[in-house]
């Protein structure tokens, strides 16, 4: 008899774990998104701690410092008009986290709503907003980016909007996509027959259940953003001098590539760790997520 | 076919509308009068009375859209404020650098993805397929202005063997056009070579385990045959498609590319209006850009109805 009647505490011990706790513990078996994990955190804590961690003012100049090699005083050597580029890395951090972050949740922001309207309503609402979406996936990401940052002018908040607004339609088209393979489902079937009103079943029962590919997109859309605002910063359109960003620093760089490699090798490394960081963890995101795998 | 085609062709007109809507709109985000704004920095009156009457500022905001996109349907986008030349004729002339430097990078790509793809796919779990998917994660994680100054400071300051930047005609000196492009096709081929080859190992894992390939193998046909005649025929046309679709990557790409080698083609002419405030040259740059990319996944999606037979059934 006790061993059919469970006390509380065995029914607890045996209850299935939720789907986020599941999916977390497949995550920590995949080493690869592991260290990504880790070097996500390193970065986000050389962007929080900055002041602390880096050995000098990123602004400040030295004329008796220029084009210095890497040396004991200076790691990373220093650039044109002697500013430290170690300093200079870890403050860009900032920026690139910044973009990443900010431009995804304007997507996230923009094209959830959008994409769970259009998979929902169907009909005309979903005919005109894929219609809008091809019409902006029709202007290749960096070029509407680029566009859009020249329309409202160089600055960093200006190039998070663009890469921001660019980034919206792929996030509209998978929501749409995913919307409208889950409202078929029985449970939200069996929704809809109890009387619920549309936009609590939109809100209730679909939208939590198409949160795994938008969480994986969103991590892979981080990388594209943090390159996407190196790219903006290389051409002029990001983060404006004198604060230091990663894509700015190579565009100087390009200029002393015989004089002063070394301006050109560390920001570079530093949107490649970062890059292939949020990369690495997308992958393993998209495996643990996916039920299918296990 | 003619029904298929009729369909997609009905998706592509207002697809073109709204893209035409989306770029006219962005001369809506300039703050304050365009006219000025567009006048540049000397703000001769006559010059922004002249833009003002040009551009209908003073009508409403839908007869100045149909005003503007008659225009382009008649070849005319404007003309650049700073050269006074006509915007489509700038196009024109820096279009064939650039499509140089995209076949280029995009053979390249081929030559790289598709192999890898191959040996990745065949040596599935081996050392070849760890080895190919770190190639793949390198060229989607390494932003392409990094990797071309990386070129630069081995190939042309420390080897010297090829030129830092500039660009020749192939008319005047192919040799020296080839020097000259190589590197940044290179550079602009590698991102691209990586999702090519994340494309042909997942087209052929999932070739290589279907009934005909496993028939192919039964009957007594080498590994060789198998993947490349039977297996790699049917993989590579998804491959090809997607690789088409790639293209709009490729065009963003070439803009930093040129900025980084000093190529005078189509991505600097957009930098330099940027930074002129050359709006109507960006406008148009972006519209020849969408259209394009619109054209081509057109003739992506036609290519890959005409070479599956199992769609047009």
């Amino acid at each position: 008899m006790s061993a059919v009647l469970a006390t509380p505490a065995a029914s607890a011990a045996i209850a299935p774990a939720s789907p986020g706790r599941r999916a977390w513990r497949r995550l920590l078996h995949r080493r690869p998104a592991m260290i990504a994990l880790a070097i996500v955190i390193v970065f986000i804590a050389l962007a929080l701690f900055a002041p602390w961690i880096a050995p000098h003012d990123p602004v400040a100049t030295s004329w008796g410092a220029i084009r210095k090699a890497p040396s004991a005083a200076h790691w990373f050597g220093t650039d044109e008009i002697g500013r430290d580029v170690l300093s200079r890395v870890v403050f860009g951090t900032r920026a690139s986290l910044l973009a990443g972050v900010v431009s995804v949740s304007i997507s996230l922001l923009l094209g959830v709503p959008i994409g769970l309207v259009a998979g929902f309503a169907g009909g005309f609402a979903d005919a005109l907003i894929s219609r809008l979406t091809d019409a902006f996936l029709a202007c290749p990401f960096l070029i509407l980016a680029i566009a859009l940052a020249a329309f409202l002018g160089p600055s960093l908040t200006n190039a998070m909007i663009a890469i921001g607004v660019s980034a919206t339609p792929i996030f509209v088209r998978l929501t749409r996509a995913q919307v409208i393979h889950v409202k078929v489902e029985d449970y939200v079937e069996a929704a809809r027959a109890l009387g619920n009103p549309p936009w609590r079943i939109a809100l209730r029962h679909v939208l939590p259940n198409v949160t795994a590919p938008l969480i994986v997109q969103a991590t892979l859309a981080i990388a594209a953003a943090v390159i996407a605002e190196a790219s903006l910063s290389f051409l002029g359109l990001g983060q404006q001098p004198p604060e230091p960003s990663w894509g700015s620093m190579l565009n100087t760089a390009k200029n002393y590539v015989d004089q002063a490699p070394w301006m050109a090798v560390w920001p570079g490394l530093a949107i490649f760790a970062l890059v292939l960081a949020f990369n690495l963890l997308g992958d393993g995101l998209r495996d643990a997520l996916d039920p299918r795998q296990v | 076919m003619t029904d298929y085609l009729l369909k997609r062709l009905a998706q592509v007109v207002p697809t073109l509308v709204f893209v035409s809507m989306l770029i006219f709109g962005l001369q809506q985000l300039l703050p304050g009068d365009p006219a000025k704004i567009l006048a540049g920095e000397e703000q001769d009156p006559s010059v922004i009375a002249h833009l003002r009457e040009k551009l209908h500022l003073d009508e409403p905001l839908p007869l100045r859209y149909a005003f503007w996109v008659g225009g382009v349907l008649k070849g005319d986008f404007g003309e650049s404020i700073r050269t006074q030349q006509p915007v489509l004729e700038l196009v024109l002339q820096k279009l064939p650098v650039t499509i140089q430097l995209g076949t280029m990078a995009f053979v390249i790509a081929l030559v790289i993805g598709i192999p890898t793809g191959i040996v990745a796919a065949v040596g599935r779990g081996t050392w070849w397929d760890n080895v190919a998917n770190a190639v793949a994660l390198w060229g989607i994680s390494t932003p392409n202005f990094w990797l071309g100054i990386l070129l630069i400071l081995l190939f042309s300051v420390q080897l010297g063997w090829l030129p830092a930047s500039g660009y020749v005609s192939p008319f005047e000196d192919l040799k020296a056009n080839l020097a000259s492009m190589i590197m940044p096709a290179f550079v602009l081929g590698n991102a691209l070579a990586a999702v090519l080859m994340r494309h042909t190992r997942s087209a052929m894992l999932q070739v290589l385990s279907s009934d005909y390939v496993r028939t192919a193998r039964a009957k007594g046909l080498s590994e060789r045959s198998v993947v490349l005649k039977h297996a790699l025929r049917n993989a590579l046309t998804p491959v090809i498609t997607l690789g088409a679709l790639e293209l709009g990557t490729l065009l963003s790409g070439a803009v930093l590319t040129e900025q980084v080698f000093t190529i005078p083609g189509f991505g600097k002419l957009i930098v330099d209006s940027v930074f002129n405030r050359d709006y109507a040259v960006v406008q148009g740059v972006v519209l020849v850009t969408a259209t394009t990319y619109i054209l081509l996944s057109l003739l992506a999606d036609l290519a890959y109805f005409v070479v599956n037979p199992r769609l047009q059934a």
